[in-house]
């Protein structure tokens, strides 16, 4: 590197759009305890919509849709919890091998996918539910998965919509690489809404201590790629407090990378909604990687299988019971009269008739096809893959053979 | 005596190290107020503290590079992998640097860590939660590859693998955590080597080799033999790297006939190893040709076909058949 090369990233060479705020890092405090209550997201949390329905404002980012989206995005997270709700009893009665339950989660899910436009990528990891939901993915293949069913039965392609990921953090450098894709396509910057495309990739606090994440931090700060990384803190990775990931609030991580980062208030769906469009918007305009935090709490265990009341109090919970998300448009709608007793009771019947859905088809669903997989794990078969497909073809049917025989007898 | 599950005795065996020897640590995700995810290290950190215990960030490079570093320090890391489809994050830990730096030290630095690895399917989960990635690191210069099949080698073999100044990689088989047994807690040593292979039970006819969860199995299929009049006999590895195949070979050379099952996929599996050597050291005694019962060349299927994919009583028997028809 010449001496005389910008010691400024690619952050200060791009003016600030959209009000996306230029990261802004005082040095106070970089030694001491991460800053901010826990519980509270600290003053720099952007928040549209209080926790008892008021409309706030804010100096960079204002809530630019109607009162008929509110509605649109309040029957999305009914919805999406009531999904969700159905899920976790299927497991409870064996249906389901597990369940990740994404409690909680709604606003910061709902809010951050409705802000996308259909050309946008989004990779998700494995609690999207939400984002899955907005993304017309048939909740079933939800359930299939985590079923046992299948890896996931969508086409990422046919929906930009990624497949679940698994592995901590491995997805954000497959965001970034689309992301780097699109800007070799030219689909970056031409002003034209329906070409400028970004990426969004959901992760979580636990995760962005993987060094997959930072490496995806460095590869899309470096190449100015257009992917937000959309961080929601719901404070916990299993048993980890999210102070076990990070000594400072984690949107502050991307400035040592380059971008800037902002921390919403993860249960207020219009600041959401605001703080997303803004952060794609940039990147469609050429802007580069930008970070949301979503500050939010997991309401449920960290799956199924887990036991939160091993590492965690009640009070905790209860304290943030009183930030839910949907009860919050709730409370909005019903107090501005922008909702009648109508659309709670139609919208109650909508979700019936959906978990009723996706009890019984969950319950219909085909077993997988284990012969089925051999002619999948490569674009051009190999013989010896072959040569065990007709081997397990033919143990297995001899296997139901004498079996048929056995009950014949 | 106490009956201890193998998830019980694990923790039991940890215990007795930590308390033998400051130096021992334990870390890795949700290991300490958690006590892991399958309660392995359950009450650990309760009893010797957060420094001895720790809840590692979420990042297994991290985990084993300052392992690493740690045992330079002269602790004694013993790090779990939350589950076996996620140790890769740290391979390049494992291969590159875990297992290369006693040679290139010449003997200088030696690294006494264990990498505890829940691994193997059957228990119903999602993906990257039923891996079996032992041919990863046997196949790796430098490493030291042990599993356990019973809460008594699980009791002794952790804290064996825990005195080891090599690098033990430590696969435990997560569907037989659960299972119970007789565990001697208070022999004063261990009652076999760590690197030792057993025969768990004798016969004539045929050897299964196994290992890990497979070594029930096999067991139970040798019971389903005896039968019909087939008189099996099973060896529970131990120790997959180094191998010791001593009393294999006496067992092959009498029954002329092995079959070798693993959960994990047959090409390149340690099958293929076994089949070699036991070829190359019995090839006169020899009847049949070694078979492998194992997993298909598939990355691990939805759960619900992982029966179909794991080797089970029927596809043991099955190849028991066809090496007795030689
Ligand atoms: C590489 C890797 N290591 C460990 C795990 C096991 N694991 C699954 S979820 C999880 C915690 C993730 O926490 P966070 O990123 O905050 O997401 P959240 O579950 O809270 O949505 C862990 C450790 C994993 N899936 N992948
Ligand atoms: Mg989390």
């Amino acid at each position: 590197m010449s001496p005389d090369a910008p010691s400024s990233g690619p952050v200060a060479a791009i003016p600030p759009t959209d009000g996306l705020k230029e990261c802004t890092v005082t040095t106070e405090g970089t030694f001491g305890p991460a800053q901010g209550s826990a519980q509270e997201g600290g003053p720099e949390l952007v928040q549209l919509l209080t926790p008892e329905g008021e409309r706030r404002e804010h100096p960079d980012y204002t809530f630019d849709l109607d009162d008929e989206a509110i509605r649109g995005f309040y029957r999305d997270m009914v919805l999406t919890r009531r999904i969700d709700s159905e899920a976790t009893a299927l497991q409870r009665q064996g249906e389901l091998g597990i369940w990740a339950s994404l409690l909680g989660q709604e606003a910061a899910q709902i809010g951050s996918a409705r802000a996308t436009r259909a050309q946008d990528f989004i990779f998700p990891s494995y609690r999207e539910h939400g984002v899955a939901w907005c993304r017309d993915i048939d909740p079933l293949a939800l359930t299939s998965m985590f079923r046992g069913v299948d890896h996931g039965a969508w086409d990422p392609g046919a929906v930009n919509f990624h497949l679940y990921t698994i592995v901590i953090g491995a997805q954000t450098l497959h965001a970034t690489g689309y992301a780097m894709g699109i800007q070799k396509d030219g689909c970056v910057g031409t002003g034209d809404p329906d070409r400028d495309t970004a990426v969004m990739v959901y992760f979580g606090d636990g995760a962005s201590a993987q060094g997959d994440v930072n490496e995806a931090f460095i590869w899309s700060s470096v190449f100015n790629a257009p992917v937000v990384f959309f961080l929601q803190n719901n404070q916990w990775a299993i048993s980890a407090p999210s102070e076990k990931q990070s000594r400072i609030p984690l949107y502050r991580r991307s400035s040592g990378f380059g971008f800037p980062g902002v921390r919403v208030d993860g249960n207020d769906v219009l600041a959401c909604y605001a703080v997303t469009k803004a952060a794609l918007q940039q990147a469609r305009e050429g802007g580069g990687p930008s970070l949301v935090e979503a500050f939010t709490y997991r309401m449920g265990a960290h799956t199924t299988t887990d036991d939160p009341t091993r590492y965690r109090l009640q009070a905790e919970l209860e304290h943030w019971k009183h930030k839910d998300p949907l009860a919050r448009v709730k409370a909005y709608l019903t107090r501005n009269g922008l909702v009648d007793a109508d659309f709670f009771a139609e919208l109650e019947r909508e979700a019936d008739e959906l978990a009723e859905r996706v009890r019984s088809g969950t319950r219909a669903m085909p077993e997988p096809n284990l012969a089925e997989l051999f002619d999948l794990v490569y674009a051009e078969g190999t013989p010896e893959l072959q040569e065990q497909q007709r081997w397990y073809t033919e143990y297995h049917a001899s296997f139901h053979d004498a079996a048929s025989a056995e009950v014949a007898r | 005596m106490t009956q201890l599950t193998l998830a019980k005795a694990l923790n039991a065996g940890m215990r007795r190290a930590m308390e033998g020897n400051p130096k021992v640590i334990v870390m890795g995700e949700d290991v300490g107020k958690l006590g892991g995810v399958f309660r392995v290290t359950d009450g650990l950190q309760k009893d010797f503290g957060e420094a001895r215990v720790i809840d590692t960030p979420l990042a297994e490079s991290g985990i084993i590079g300052t392992a690493v570093g740690l045992a330079m320090r002269g602790y004694r890391p013993v790090c779990e992998i939350q589950f076996d489809g996620f140790v890769y994050p740290a391979y390049d830990q494992i291969v590159s640097q875990v297992a290369k730096m006693r040679v290139r030290s010449r003997g200088k630095v030696t690294l006494p860590v264990v990498i505890r690895i829940p691994y193997g399917g059957g228990i119903g989960a999602v993906e990257h939660h039923s891996e079996s990635p032992e041919a990863y690191f046997a196949h790796t210069a430098g490493l030291k590859v042990v599993t356990c099949g019973n809460p008594s080698d699980a009791y002794w073999m952790i804290q064996q693998a825990i005195a080891s100044d090599d690098p033990v990689i430590f696969f435990e088989p997560k569907r037989r955590y659960h299972d119970k047994a007789e565990v001697n807690t208070e022999l004063s040593a261990p009652p076999v080597p760590l690197h030792a292979s057993q025969i768990v039970r004798d016969g004539t006819d045929a050897t299964l080799l196994c290992y890990g969860p497979m070594v029930k199995t096999c067991l139970a299929a040798a019971e389903a033999a005896e039968q019909d009049g087939q008189h099996l006999a099973v060896v529970d590895l131990r120790t997959l790297s180094p191998f010791d195949l001593g009393p294999v070979y006496e067992l092959v050379r009498r029954t002329g006939r092995v079959i070798v099952v693993h959960e994990a996929p047959i090409t390149g599996g340690l099958g293929a190893e076994l089949a070699a050597r036991i070829t190359q050291e019995c090839f006169f005694s020899l009847e049949a040709p070694v078979l492998r019962v194992g997993g298909f060349d598939l990355p691990y299927p939805p759960a619900r076909a992982e029966e179909e994919y794991l080797p089970d009583l029927d596809r043991v028997l099955d190849a028991v058949d066809r090496v007795l028809a030689y």
